[in-house]
């Protein structure tokens, strides 16, 4: 029975220096859910790019049978004439274009040399629909958001008779309602026969959707799992992938909390564009020193919106409320200010707006406070260097030295620089956006650890987080916020992933 | 315990760096030989000098400009109008040279400022705000000028670019001054170097072996020292190479050492991250056109004396070459990455083969054409390398 659509054999490759792959062989069933699990570095990507023809053929060793005939793709064009197509991480839309120019970008619907446009929306109208999008063919992709745009993607795959598609974390980015639709929608697809491949880090995802699963640790395939055997847990995936039990995803934290450090009253923030529309509805919080405190909420909800417009007014308008730093009220009208008062907040997106990716390591982690390592506007550049290599070895930086780019790092080691950065401005308050997204599950663990560490401290923390177990995990108190509004704040022992979303989810009406 | 690192680790480590100084030095070794000499002959090596000065000047502000992520089209414009300020104030009103030049530099400065408002405060990309600049301070030259050339200068005003300071020591037919200036300035260099490494070693940091170290020292100073005795045997020390060298220095100094520098930097490199750690993006960038306007005005000044008076059309196309020698000399077309060092040596190279070329007689429009395939080259170069650098990963 079985009837493999898909077997790629021992394929090695090799970049000047690492081997990324070593002899890795995946096999695909025709119309099952694959799930590709592996660390980040592991050669997930990797796999799937010399499968597409980013890599082209004789770039690697091995062997790749599609159908059982040997294919040899030189490009990504020769992959999609074959039907597979790849949906990357990083979306590839133009956000200018309409939806039914993203489409068929490169596949233009074209009669005697012209694009037919009525056809090309038509065409794209029925996509649309088939993946359940509700929006017009001549809507800019712009103005979609991340979860419609990756819809958008999958409807481009389609367009192009799409048997095989291969998509890299297609729910990183995505909130939970988004990537129910999402699976729910590569069900469907799979039930018109179009085989997945999917990369994912969400293990409760692959539990629920995929058929099978191939782990991939170091470059090397470990093991394939039946899903629907017995026994396959996220604890077995978990350890397939990192190759040891980790017993806890979450490490064992006992809280001393002590006094008030922020509090926050009736924060009221508007659209920065369009002044009528409120994002953060007269919001107040508080956080204790030693206290880790967990902002839940959905896509759109405002949480990364009242962090940034707490931290120096960097996003919104027309602000108001009032801040409290150890009872006195303080202002953080810009960045310098709110640093001064010992607030940082990483931001949820460390490539765009949290690192300078050209800069080494040492210049990254003083950007935010280059007055303590200098004298009269003279940056001491060997102080810096010391403190630089002090965090590198702190906080487990895997670089060879401080010298090395950011650029280079992995993600989980890019999250501990930007950490090592906030805690050179002595901070108070650590607001953390998003701390372990798009990172593997071990570095999750150690800056799981960080945190617990900072707030033994006498830190207060501030976890904003779309990974509901995550929060579950290491909080010690949960506030939700539900279209800008706070609805509701729970103790750890209280708190589940039910309740949480009921207030997560709590209607503006509701709420009133 | 010291950490030492080889030769080969260094040369690779500094790869990019060290092949602009490479290429250069190959392009000077080239010409050499097409010359016969004729182009290190101690009068032309002063006349390189002479010649190019000002675009190294501009060079300096607009690879801080360029690091900053911004462009300057201007700078040729605000050349001209500074010239044409201190002229009508010399030439016409007779005022004292001195006076020419700090009212040049005052206009430098406000046109700096104007500039910098623009495009830090109101946020207009600076290709637009300098490309209207080029226009308006091309239009204001005019007006200044009443369209007419103005000319000479008195010799105390040509002297800024012209002059030398030479013979307060003697010498017979060596100036002996120009000597003693050079070896002044390798001890500094060589004193500098050792308190450098001093202070690596004090907070245990990698350094190069003693013998590369040395090496490297005598290096510097050789060619110091033959540079300057070509200049000795010619006419003397000239004034406008203190000008440069005082100004690669302090900015060197500036982009390496200091807050301003760093900060420079990491909005070239992530505007976003840098807003987000507290760069004060505004004031920075303005301060860099406020920068701009001064060298440029300051190029200005020299180029009005070297060329003895001030013309409509003076500066045209000096901002393109200024841009050139930035991205020969490393650096990057999205902003933060660059060095003073690196664009001075970018303009020294199209110095050299614009001069090399004049020697060999060949034409204006041939000169044009090889001098934008090495532009094209060096950045190509540049990314080819990057790639390369990327795909190791």
């Amino acid at each position: 029975m079985a009837d493999p659509i898909l077997e790629m054999q021992s394929i090695t490759k090799t970049f000047p220096g690492v081997k990324a792959l070593q002899d890795v062989s995946l096999s695909v069933e025709r119309g099952e859910i694959h799930a590709i699990c592996g660390e980040n570095g592991a050669g997930k990507s990797t796999l799937m790019k010399v499968l597409s023809g980013v890599y082209p053929h004789g770039d690697y060793e091995g062997t790749i049978l599609l159908d059982g005939n040997e294919v040899q793709f030189g490009s990504i064009n020769d992959s999609e004439a074959q039907g597979v197509v790849i949906i990357h991480q990083e979306l590839a839309l133009v956000p200018y274009l309409s939806v039914a120019e993203n489409i068929f970008l490169g596949n233009e619907r074209v009669k005697r040399g012209v694009i037919d446009w009525n056809q090309a929306n038509a065409d794209a109208a029925a996509l649309l629909a088939r993946v359940g999008l509700k929006e017009l063919p001549v809507t800019p992709v712009g103005q979609l958001g991340v979860g419609k745009q990756q819809l958008v993607e999958i409807a481009k795959a389609l367009s192009k008779e799409v048997r095989l598609l291969i998509l890299d974390e297609p729910t990183a980015a995505l909130n939970d309602n988004d990537s129910e639709h999402l699976l729910g929608l590569l069900r469907q697809l799979q039930q018109q026969g179009i085989t997945c491949i999917m990369i994912s880090h969400k293990l409760n995802e692959i539990a629920e959707i995929a058929d099978n699963t191939t782990i991939i640790r170091d470059g090397r395939t470990i093991e394939t799992l039946d899903m629907k055997a017995d026994g396959v847990t996220q604890e077995r995936i978990i350890r397939g992938m990192v190759g040891r039990d980790l017993g806890h995803r979450f490490p064992p934290h006992e809280p001393t909390i002590g006094d008030e450090v922020l509090r926050i009253e009736d924060w009221t923030v508007h659209h920065p564009t369009d002044p009528d529309r409120v994002i953060v509805d007269s919001a107040s919080l508080d956080i204790r020193a030693g206290e880790i405190v967990g902002l839940a909420g959905l896509m759109g909800a405002g949480r990364t919106e009242l962090a940034m417009s707490l931290f120096g007014r960097t996003y919104g308008s027309n602000i108001t409320g009032r801040v409290f730093l150890h009872g006195k009220e303080i202002k953080t009208r810009t960045v310098a200010e709110a640093i001064e008062h010992g607030i940082a907040y990483a931001t949820e997106d460390r490539k765009r707006y949290g690192l300078n990716l050209i800069e080494d390591i040492r210049n990254n982690i003083t950007a935010a406070n280059l007055k303590k390592v200098s004298r009269l506007g003279w940056v001491n550049a060997n102080e810096e260097t010391k403190v630089a290599e002090g965090y590198r070895t702190s906080m487990n930086i895997k670089a060879p030295t401080v010298a090395a780019l950011a650029g280079k790092l992995s993600g989980g080691n890019q999250q501990k620089v930007v950490l090592s950065k906030w805690l050179f401005t002595d901070p108070e308050v650590l607001i953390l956006d998003e701390p372990t997204r798009g990172i593997d599950v071990g570095a999750k663990y150690e800056i799981y650890t960080l945190i617990n560490k900072l707030a033994e401290q006498g830190k207060a923390v501030l976890v904003i987080s779309s990974e509901l177990p995550e929060l579950l995990g290491i909080c010690n108190r949960i506030y939700t916020l539900s279209a800008g509004r706070v609805t509701g704040v729970l103790p750890r022992e209280q708190a589940t992933q039910e309740n949480l979303m009921q207030l997560m989810t709590k209607e503006r009406d509701q709420v009133r | 315990m010291t950490a030492v690192a080889g030769f080969k680790d260094l040369f690779t480590r500094n790869l990019r760096q060290s092949g602009i100084f490479i290429a250069f030095v190959a392009i000077v070794g080239l010409f050499t030989i097409l010359t016969d000499g004729v182009l290190l002959s101690p009068g032309n090596v002063t006349n390189i000098v002479l010649q190019y000065s000002y675009i190294l000047i501009l060079a300096i502000g607009m690879l801080i400009v360029i690091v900053g992520g911004h462009i300057d089209l201007s700078v040729g414009s605000v050349v001209a109008l500074t010239g044409a300020v201190s002229a009508v104030l010399v030439i016409k009103n007779g005022q004292p040279w001195w006076v020419g030049v700090l009212v040049a530099l005052a206009v430098g400065l406000a046109v700096g400022a104007w500039q910098g408002f623009w495009v830090a405060y109101v946020g207009i990309p600076a290709f637009i705000v300098t490309l209207a600049g080029m226009l308006l301070f091309r239009g204001m030259t005019l007006q200044v000028l009443n369209n007419v050339s103005l000319s000479p200068f008195p010799a105390s005003y040509q002297k800024i670019a012209g002059g030398f300071l030479n013979g307060f020591l003697g010498g017979q037919g060596i100036d002996v001054f120009t000597l003693v200036v050079a070896a002044v300035a390798v001890i500094g260099y060589v004193v500098s170097q050792f308190r450098t490494r001093a202070g690596r070693i004090k907070y245990q940091q990698v350094v190069e072996t003693m013998p590369i170290f040395i090496t490297k020292l005598v290096l510097v100073a050789l060619v110091v020292m033959a540079f300057a005795y070509q200049l000795a045997r010619s006419r003397g020390l000239p004034i406008v190479l203190i000008i440069l060298g005082v100004l690669i220095m302090v900015y060197t100094i500036v982009t390496t050492k200091t807050v301003f520098g760093r900060h420079v930097y990491a909005i070239g490199g992530n505007l976003s991250a840098a807003q987000l750690s507290g760069v004060k993006v505004r004031k920075v960038n303005f301060w860099i056109f406020v920068n701009m306007g001064f060298l440029a005005a300051v190029a200005g000044a020299v180029y009005s004396s070297r060329s003895n008076g001030a013309q409509p059309g003076a500066g045209e196309m000096f901002e393109l070459d200024a841009i050139a020698a930035c991205f020969i000399g490393g650096a990057s077309t999205t902003g933060g990455v660059g060095r003073v060092t690196g664009a001075v040596v970018g303009g020294l190279i199209m110095g050299v083969m614009s001069n090399g070329m004049s020697l060999l007689g060949y034409d204006q429009s041939v000169q044009q054409m090889i001098k934008g395939l090495v532009l094209l080259l060096a950045v190509a170069f540049d990314i080819y390398n990057k790639r390369r650098a990327g795909a190791a990963r």
